[in-house]
């Protein structure tokens, strides 16, 4: 036995190798009306990492990252058979509500879509939505001052908070956006090409502050930037045409990829 | 070198051909599109003219006497607002409820396809079959008599399209993007609706409320049957009182009644469309607002 250096606390879930998956899917089939858009999907999402999602358009990255927290169901024609777990759980099981679901696994969108309020109620409305009694103001600004310092965004907008959120800047936006998730105390975060309507510098400042939350969250997200895959996350999963083909750890994938298509795809050949 | 540069980028013959008969359409297109305003300003114009000496404080503020012929418009006056609010009271909730489920919950299926259809046709009914189905429905089978309240009911059945388009419209105007954003934090569709979507449609929805009161105000048809008398000199008390309506005292003054001064009917003609117009420039404001406020 080898004493091993202690570890500071959100390093010790970053190792977590052991803990329970964050998401686990099984025989995943997804229909567009008559369009299956997902074949077979199986995947196992580890928890507290950052796993990436890559595959050309229309690969079904984004269709497997919306049923994870089951906002495709809005539209009507959507079909679904297998089974997606989140800590274990069936989220489309018989009990499962939509509900509890998007408290537990939040989600964040390709263009930044705070709501047209104040920025301390952006971050209080999904708070507001699950809570089962009214908290106290004190309670509250506790809470959007946590969620605002967790996403590195507090001190730029501790003087505004009754300003429109609407009127930030998209990189402040966007983080806001994260932020919003945080008091109910989700468990996965889902994001969406979170920084594709950024300008090279917001996506640097949000993807340091997605390698900030990783290891407090676990984080899946969809990207078409190779290059944001490789710097931004732990595994990669590489899709096409609604299938699972390669799911790596990132360096393994970007290094030596195990089937043609990954290569072909990662070194530009298509997509 | 091409010709033309060579000589100093000169317009060839053709070209000033084309460019002259592109000068004489826009001049022709212009006349056309001034055209519009004689009538308008003929309008306005002569009633401006004939009915300013009618205009007096009187005029406004006493009964009428002489069959219309004297006297004031006072009952009118109040019996529009009074036809005009109540048919409101009903137009609005309905409308808007309405509008809601067809913009916030419908999905595309037959059912919504009728609902649609029969809103465009409804908007396309004669107002004089309106007043009809109001006698019918309202007067006789809701056994509400001829009283403000059935002919406010005609009014509203009659503007009900126009409050469910504009709040339809309205609503549809609120981007997807918050309603994902809701629903994807756990929202269901009336929390989405009643803390996103109304509140940020409201002055759409109140730009559309007035346009249906300015129709409403100058609608004489539907009421003619279901609530308004030629004269009553006493303003109406309860929603169940026949009453006088300006619209329809403008009828009377101007075909039924001999020996009206050439000045009265042209008074309230230009009191109805100084209604209409309040009522239009608010809209127009409320709409300029709404422009000002949306930073999305």
């Amino acid at each position: 036995m080898v004493d091993l250096p202690k570890r500071r606390p959100d390093e010790v879930l970053v190792h977590a190798k052991e803990a329970p998956p964050a998401i686990e899917v099984a025989r995943l089939n997804l229909w567009y009306g008559k369009f299956q858009a997902l074949h077979d999907v199986d995947l196992t999402i580890k928890s507290g990492i950052v796993t990436a999602l890559i595959g050309p358009s229309g690969c079904g990255k984004s269709t497997l990252l919306r049923s994870c927290n089951r906002i495709n169901e809005r539209l009507g024609y959507v079909t679904t058979t297998g089974t997606i777990k989140v800590l274990g759980e069936d989220i489309y099981g018989e009990q499962a509500s939509r509900i509890q679901v998007r408290a537990h696994v939040g989600m964040v969108f390709q263009r930044p879509n705070p709501l047209p309020l104040s920025i301390r109620d952006n971050v209080l409305f999904g708070h507001r939505l699950h809570a089962t009694r009214h908290s106290s103001r004190a309670d509250e600004d506790g809470m959007v001052e946590q969620a605002l310092r967790e996403v590195l965004l507090w001190d730029r907008v501790k003087d505004r908070l009754q300003h429109k959120a609407t009127g930030l800047s998209l990189e402040e936006q966007q983080k806001l956006c994260i932020a919003r998730l945080l008091p109910t105390k989700p468990t996965v975060l889902l994001m969406d090409e979170p920084c594709s309507a950024l300008d090279p510098e917001a996506t640097s400042a949000v993807e340091d502050l997605i390698w900030d939350l990783r290891g407090h969250y676990s984080i899946l997200i969809v990207t078409h930037n190779m290059a944001q895959a490789r710097r931004a996350s732990d595994e990669c999963v590489f899709m096409l045409m609604g299938r699972v083909v390669e799911h790596s750890a990132t360096e393994a994938m970007f290094v030596s990829p195990q089937q043609q298509q990954t290569s072909d795809y990662i070194e530009g050949r298509f997509g | 070198m091409t010709r033309s540069a060579m000589d100093g980028f000169r317009a060839t013959a053709h070209e000033l051909r084309s460019l002259q008969a592109q000068r004489l359409m826009r001049l022709l297109f212009l006349m056309m599109a001034l055209l519009l305003l004689v009538p308008v300003l003929g309008i306005l114009g002569v009633l401006v003219v004939e009915g300013a000496p009618g205009m007096t404080w009187e005029f406004f503020s006493q009964k009428p006497s002489k069959l219309g012929a004297a006297g004031g418009i006072y009952p009118a006056l109040v019996g529009t607002v009074w036809l005009t609010a109540v048919a409101l009271m009903v137009a609005l909730p309905l409308g808007v409820a309405a509008a809601v489920y067809l913009s916030e919950y419908a999905r595309d299926n037959w059912l919504t396809r009728i609902i649609n259809m029969a809103i465009v046709n409804l908007a396309g009914v004669p107002s004089i079959v309106h007043a009809l189905f109001g006698v019918g429905a309202f007067v006789h089978f809701m056994n509400f008599g001829e009283s403000i309240l059935a002919a406010s009911c005609t009014l509203a059945v009659m503007t009900l399209p126009v409050v469910i388009v504009s709040t339809r419209e309205a609503m549809q105007a609120v981007p997807k993007a918050f309603r994902e954003a809701c629903w994807s934090m756990g929202a269901t569709r009336w929390q989405t609706i009643w803390s996103i979507v109304l509140p940020n449609s409201v002055s759409g929805i109140l730009t559309g409320l007035i346009l249906v009161v300015s129709r409403a105000v100058g609608e004489t048809a539907p009421i003619m049957f279901t609530g308004a008398v030629f004269l009553r000199l006493v303003p109406p008390e309860s929603v169940f009182d026949r009453t006088m309506a300006l619209s329809f005292h403008l009828y009377t003054v101007s075909t039924q009644v001999t020996g009206v001064p050439r000045h009265v009917p042209f008074a309230v003609a230009l009191t109805l469309i100084l209604v209409v117009l309040t009522m239009n420039a608010l809209a127009i404001w409320f709409r300029m607002r709404l422009r000002g406020r949306k930073k999305w």
